[in-house]
């Protein structure tokens, strides 16, 4: 009886136990409920600070701040939309959005279809798979600023890529996407491709792996092309994962900053801006605080337009998780 | 009908042969698979390539040359200037410094952000109380603000924290304590930001293990640290390995904490290397540059490849609701 009694009441176990008779232990009443489970308050301190001070109270702050003409110090004389007109108004935070657009759609587009079909082809019970995912995973483990060097030295013109084709004879062969305004941003993206597709791969390929046997089955007797199975049946099962790629791709999009700062500092000129190189320039480099933080606010609600319809559906309809 | 073939397996299909089709091991679909998977292989492996090939040549052979090509006289010379004489700006002391600086970054952010988070964890998943959920809830969105909005904030926290630690020092005669650009400051940071992730790992790892020896444990009378240092903790090794795993190679990757919460005198390696290769004055040494990406790179790469599947489960983990 009294063991029913406990288990019963989970969720809630009481303070050090008192041990009451069995009729009342179930709804035996503590002192106070603020020390019922102190212990475990105790522990969840940081966690609650760094939810109310960091999570919260920060956030606020930067949003509240942006609506002042902070300079060097943050101050609370409040002018209003102004920072923000002066932010739309302002090219290299245009072009910052216009490149975030370009490499956002190109990323996620490549980095969804390239991940997919490597999971596929691994899927397909190779010999070495270890080895090939071992390979395609290895730059996820490097840090934005490697990466970036890396194929800064690559992309290099006069030692890279470029002159290895034209001393193959090919004398007209151009390809200095660095150091040209209008394809910049390609170079960064294959640099960040490089970088992130075998995480995209990688939980891809769990996904699959999860999809019962019998499908497969299923389809091979209705003699479904293997292709076909992967696009018509495959996908559509999996859209769990695809859509926590998609969410973690767009979280990853909006925060690209040491990538830019490594291979190419936002050049040439301010071509390879990024939102989040603007928010840094404006706020520790001009000292232009309240600027800063209205671009930055300004990324909250992007990130927050991808993520409340995701949390709506994934988490919509059900209570609880786990 | 082929349903219900499919879904008894132990039935043969049909009259005909059993068992799997006899594969040919170069049938044209096996070679274009084959192909497909090496010509991947080689894409994803030749910045690592190229790298390694590049920091061992001299500079007049990668004037002449191709950067493909291996070198033809192999020399260390480019590692060791990389480590101990490479400059930046008017320090030339080498990648020494912020190698050692992230050592001394890395080890106390990693104790640090794990005990907390496993704590933290283990609260949440055995000691709810009312409001424990609510809060992990917003912790989790929390994880997918953007930095930089929280960026400035932080640092007057940082202030702030230092100025109250020291009233309490310098009433006791120990002089007055900094936090915002110190070593302390950053292992605070990478605790706050690292705590979303570890927590849903050790809160998802708890929660998982069977809820009887937690009851075992109440019974036997043991209170909210006895269950934790004498049941969960032996039970847990393989995730507290895969949280390290993930910490060691987020914290060696930063960048964008170790420009803004630390001083130049304790950059971590990821800033100082930017600083080396991004330079613009001197005559670039591109295989001293390379050696030095190398190097930066080397602490996640050794990771990486001798955790091999528990690098996948980390990200795995941390990915699936991350």
């Amino acid at each position: 009886m009294a063991d029913t009694g406990i288990s019963s009441s989970s969720g809630a176990r009481g303070a050090p136990g008192s041990v009451a008779t069995q009729a009342t232990l179930p709804i035996a009443r503590k002192p106070s409920r603020l020390f019922r489970n102190l212990a475990s308050k105790i522990a969840l301190v940081p966690m609650i600070l760094t939810v109310l001070v960091i999570f919260v109270g920060c956030t606020i702050w930067t949003v509240v701040h942006s609506f002042t003409s902070s300079k060097l110090l943050p101050k609370l004389d409040f002018v209003g939309l102004a920072q923000y007109e002066r932010l739309w108004g302002n090219d290299r935070w245009m072009v910052s959005i216009k490149n975030l657009a370009v490499y956002g759609t190109c990323s996620m587009i490549f980095s969804l279809v390239i991940g997919f079909t490597l999971a596929a082809l691994l899927d397909r019970k190779i010999r070495f798979e270890n080895t090939f995912r071992t390979i395609i995973l290895y730059p996820f483990a490097l840090s934005f600023i490697v990466t970036g060097l890396v194929w800064q030295w690559i992309l290099n013109p006069d030692f890279g890529i470029e002159k290895v084709v034209r001393d193959l004879g090919f004398e007209s062969f151009v390809f200095d996407p660095l150091h040209s305004d209008q394809f910049v941003i390609y170079g960064i993206l294959i640099a960040g491709l490089w970088q992130g597709t075998g995480l995209v791969m990688c939980l891809m390929l769990a996904g699959i792996r999860g999809i019962d046997e019998d499908i497969w089955k299923a389809s091979r007797i209705e003699g479904i092309p293997v292709w076909k199975t992967y696009v018509q049946i495959i996908i559509p099962m999996i859209r769990p994962v695809i859509v926590t790629s998609v969410v973690l791709i767009a979280s990853g999009i909006v925060k690209v900053y040491d990538l830019v700062v490594a291979q190419t500092s936002g050049g040439p000129g301010t071509s390879s801006q990024m939102p989040a190189l603007y928010v840094m320039d404006r706020m520790f480099k001009d000292q232009n605080l309240a600027q800063g933080f209205a671009a930055s606010t300004m990324m909250l609600v992007a990130v927050a337009i991808i993520l409340i319809p995701w949390a709506y559906l994934e988490f919509g309809g059900k209570k609880s998780r786990g | 009908m082929a349903d219900a073939t499919a879904n008894t397996p132990a039935v043969g299909i049909g009259p005909g042969p059993r068992g799997a089709k006899p594969r040919n091991a170069f049938a044209p679909r096996n070679i274009m698979l084959y192909g497909t998977l090496i010509i991947v292989a080689i894409y994803y492996a030749l910045p690592l390539y190229v790298m390694i090939v590049t920091s061992l040549k001299g500079m007049p052979e990668i004037r002449m040359g191709n950067i493909f090509a291996p070198p033809l006289e192999v020399t260390f010379e480019p590692w060791v200037k990389a480590w101990s004489t490479a400059c930046t700006g008017i320090n030339c002391d080498g990648l020494s410094r912020g190698f050692w600086n992230s050592v001394w970054i890395l080890v106390p952010s990693v104790v640090v952000s794990i005990t907390i988070a496993s704590v933290t964890g283990y609260a949440l998943a055995n000691w709810k109380f009312k409001g424990s959920e609510f809060f992990f809830a917003v912790l989790l969105i929390g994880a997918f603000i953007p930095y930089q909005v929280m960026l400035y904030p932080i640092v007057l926290v940082l202030k702030n924290l230092g100025d109250g630690i020291s009233f309490f020092t310098v009433a006791l005669g120990l002089g007055k304590v900094q936090v915002y650009g110190t070593l302390w400051g950053l292992v605070i940071v990478h605790t706050i930001f690292g705590m979303p992730i570890l927590t849903l790992l050790f809160r998802n790892y708890f929660a998982s293990l069977p809820e009887e020896l937690f009851k075992a444990g109440r019974v036997d009378g043991a209170g909210f640290w006895g269950i934790f240092f004498r049941i969960m903790l032996p039970m847990s090794l393989p995730i507290f390995v895969v949280a390290m795993i993930l910490q060691v190679t987020g914290i060696w990757n930063d960048f964008l904490f170790g420009v803004i919460y630390t001083k130049p005198e304790i950059y971590p390696m990821t800033v100082q290397l930017n600083n080396i290769v991004n330079s613009v004055q001197g005559i670039k040494e591109y295989n001293v540059n390379m050696a030095a990406t190398l190097l930066t790179g080397l602490v996640p790469l050794i990771v990486y490849f001798v955790s091999g599947k528990l690098f996948v489960r980390g990200i795995a983990a941390g990915a699936v609701k991350g």
